[in-house]
Formats: structure tokens, sequence, C-alpha cells
């Protein structure tokens, strides 16, 4: 079991943030998100897109704004736990009881949602039937590229990740890619390269086709892809790959007994506390009248809520005002004081 | 003031009036009409305020920008008259306009 004076759940600017606040005041802190990096939003939807209204900060992409805001962390021991989904919490006594999709148990007084508007998860093809063979013949990522070895595998998808993969693939697998149009979104190299495998047969390109049904007993056999003009193909098939980016869902928080109200919960403006004691909500996934969605907020928001994870984690602390200027405790926790 | 209808996937319509200037979008949000999700504020990030617009209206539009389509990559059942609802700004010329919500945005 993992003590900790708070644990935030979300690794965007928001949930980081907030980690510098709390270890600021002298807490400690653990953060916990589902994606593989840290960064959230900022990192998975617009890692190269230019950013114009953080203050102070004329101008900088979603990428440039995670790597400072992870170079202000440096001073701090922080924990994270990527990769893992927060599943359940609990009470205990005073605490909170946190596990996670990976079986890590969490102790702790406070927990401060810092989750945007949830986790991401792998966006799904629509077709009724496709359920029944994810993760047997139908993925949404690759673990072990091995199994198609010798196989046919069918890609869907314009980005990056499926042209990659339709490369890759295409050396020991027979590859088929599927695209709902014909122009790719991918780098321009790995497009070209893709292109040319096709001219020379080792990729079989499907382009304005998309899923119609999968068809197989125990695994994939075949599926029916329908062009725009509604021409419908049959391809056979061993494995079937789709790749349709990410899609965030709020997942279980939604069962942890919390206002919750269009996808956001609902919070107050002094210590951004939630309807349970002790659970704050900070970012974008908060509301409160005059909430605005926007990362100068979630910094305030992650401030003020760190000063009330103190009375829970210290209830027999007095927590006084500092500033980072002139306070030798604060400047000591930065480590530019001995 | 723009009249929108936006139809859901079960056949519902919903016909408001939203100001000029707003997106169709953010009409559909603030009148609470269901099925437009719209999870990442009107950024083009993330595909879920995806609609299909009414062939008479389509070139009324403005443009597909550069990314749009990229985004509509990712939507749930892409069509030849999808667009997403975030980059259709609201003005006197859609006046009338008739959008369908697709069954799910994910």
């Amino acid at each position: 079991m993992n003590k900790t004076d708070a644990l935030i759940i979300g690794a965007g600017p928001t949930g980081l943030f907030t980690a510098h606040q709390l270890k600021l005041i002298g807490l400690n802190c653990e953060i916990v998100d589902n994606l593989d990096k840290i960064g959230g939003q900022c990192i998975e939807l617009y890692p190269d897109k230019p950013i114009y209204d953080i203050p102070a900060v004329p101008e900088c992409t979603g990428e440039e704004l995670t790597k400072n805001l992870i170079n202000q962390l440096k001073p701090f021991d922080i924990k994270f736990h990527l990769s893992e989904r927060v599943e359940e919490v609990k009470k205990e006594n005073e605490n909170w009881i946190v596990k996670t999709s990976n079986g890590k148990i969490f102790s702790t007084p406070n927990i401060v949602i810092a989750g945007g508007v949830g986790s991401f998860e792998p966006r799904k093809f629509s077709p009724k039937g496709c359920e029944k063979f994810e993760n047997k013949s139908l993925f949404y990522m690759v673990k072990d590229k091995a199994i198609f070895d010798e196989k046919i595998v069918t890609i869907f998808g314009g980005g990056d990740s499926a042209l990659d993969w339709a490369v890759e693939l295409s050396k020991n697998s027979k590859v088929n890619l599927v695209h709902r149009r014909e122009e790719f979104r991918g780098a321009q190299s790995t497009v070209d390269k893709v292109h040319e495998l096709v001219k020379v047969g080792k990729i079989n390109l499907y382009t304005k086709f998309q899923m119609v049904s999968v068809n197989g007993s125990k695994s994939i056999e075949n599926i029916e892809i329908k062009h725009d003009n509604n021409e419908i193909k049959n391809i056979k098939t061993d494995y079937v790959l789709g790749f349709f980016g990410l899609i965030m869902q709020l997942g279980p928080i939604a069962n942890w007994g919390l206002n919750i109200n269009k996808k956001t919960i609902e919070v107050d403006t002094e210590k951004f506390e939630t309807n349970q004691k002790g659970i704050y909500a900070v970012g974008d996934i908060c509301s409160y009248p005059g909430k605005l969605k926007l990362i100068l907020s979630g910094f305030h928001e992650g401030a003020l809520a760190a000063r009330a994870c103190f009375k829970l984690a210290r209830p027999n602390e007095k927590y006084r005002f500092e500033f980072t200027t002139t306070s030798s405790n604060l400047l000591k926790r930065l480590g530019k004081k001995e | 003031m723009t009249k929108i209808s936006y139809i859901t996937h079960d056949n519902k319509t919903f016909t408001v009036d939203v100001d000029n200037g707003l997106t169709v979008m953010e009409g559909a949000v603030q009148n609470n009409i269901p099925g437009i999700d719209a999870d990442c504020g009107g950024g083009m990030a993330c595909a879920t305020c995806h609609v299909y617009v009414k062939e008479d209206w389509l070139n009324k539009l403005p443009k597909k920008e550069e990314g749009e389509e990229d985004m509509l990559d990712m939507a749930f059942e892409p069509k030849t008259n999808s667009r997403l609802s975030c980059q259709l700004i609201v003005s006197d010329e859609i006046d009338g306009i008739i959008v369908n919500i697709p069954s799910k945005q994910a």
C-alpha cells in the first residue's frame, strides 16, 4: 500500500501544477495517469499546436508547455504511475483507499481529480460483432507483432499508427490497408513508403472504404468493407487492427458518488472540493458558476485545492501563506537554499 | 438569430435559435441538445461534435479547414456530408440549416 498526502489523477498541465503546489507547501503526492506519457491532452491531442493564452508565455506548443511544467517539478521527488487507470475509490476511516487497473493501492486523505475530460481510450470499430473478437483477432494496439507473421492482417486508419504498422507488418505478413478517404494524415515519408509498398504489391490499399462487418466463428475469417459508392467487398483476413486515435471517457470516476453534470464534476470555489470530503476536482473536469476551460484556470484551481489538502493531511499543523521570493522554507524545498 | 434544427439518431427534432457568431456545436451544447459531446471544447481536437449536414446546406457552409478532415477520420461513422459542428459558424447564410446527429460520438 502506498501512503501519500495527496493522490493526483491526471498528469496534464493542471495535475502537474497541482503537484508543484502540493510539494511547495510541504506535502507529498503521487500522480496516476492512464496515458503512457506525461502531459494529458496537451501531449496527446495538440503537442505541435501553439497555445497563446498562458500568462507570461506569449506562445508555446502543448509539448513545450508540458516540458516546462516537468522542469518546474525538478526540485521535487514525485512518483508517476503511468499507463494506469484509477478504478475504485472507497473510504476507510479518515482515508480514501484507491485501487488502480494494475492493482496498486493507495491510501490518502486527499484525492485531486485533474482528469480533463476523462481517460484516453482507443476509439473502436462501430459495426456490431467487433467486440466478440476484441483482443483475440481484432486489436486497437499491437503488443506482440510476432503473432501476425505469415498471416493476413487488415489495418484500418489513416494516421501515423496505421501507416507505421502497415509498413512494419508488410515485412512478414500480407497487409491490407483500409482508409475512408484517399489522403493520409501521417508523416509524408511514411505515406510515400506505403505508396511504394502498394506499388510492389506488399500492401493492398483500399481507400474510400469503411468496415461494415466482421465474420468468423472463433476468430475472424473475413470482413466486409463498403466503398463510398456503396460497393461492398469481402476480404479474407486473419487479423484486424484499428487505429482511429483516442477518445476521452470519464470511466470509473462516474461511479464514485460525485455530483456529475455533463461529464464535469461540481465543486465549490474555495477548495475545489466535490460533494465528497477530501476529493477535489480541478481543471477541465470541474464545473462551477463561471468556469472557463482554460489551462490558466486549472493552475489557479490546483493551487487552492492544494491548500485544502494541507488541512486534511496535517490536521495538527497550521498552514501559513508564504511567497517563494522570500520564504526560506519554500526556498529550501525548491533546492535554492541549504 | 439563426434557426438551426438538430435531428437526433432516434429522429427527435430540436429547433432552436442560435446567436450569429456562435458555432453549431455551441448552439447544441447551450440548448442541452443530446448527442453532441464536444469533449475538447471546440478546439478541433476530438471529433465528438460530429454532425451530418443535409445536402442543401453543405455548399453554403465555410469550407473545411486543414485538420477538420483529419479529425473526421476519427469520428464515428463519417460520411461524405460529415462536418465537425465546432467549425460551423452560425450566420444568416445558414438560417434554417438541418443537421443530423450520429447515434454516438465515439
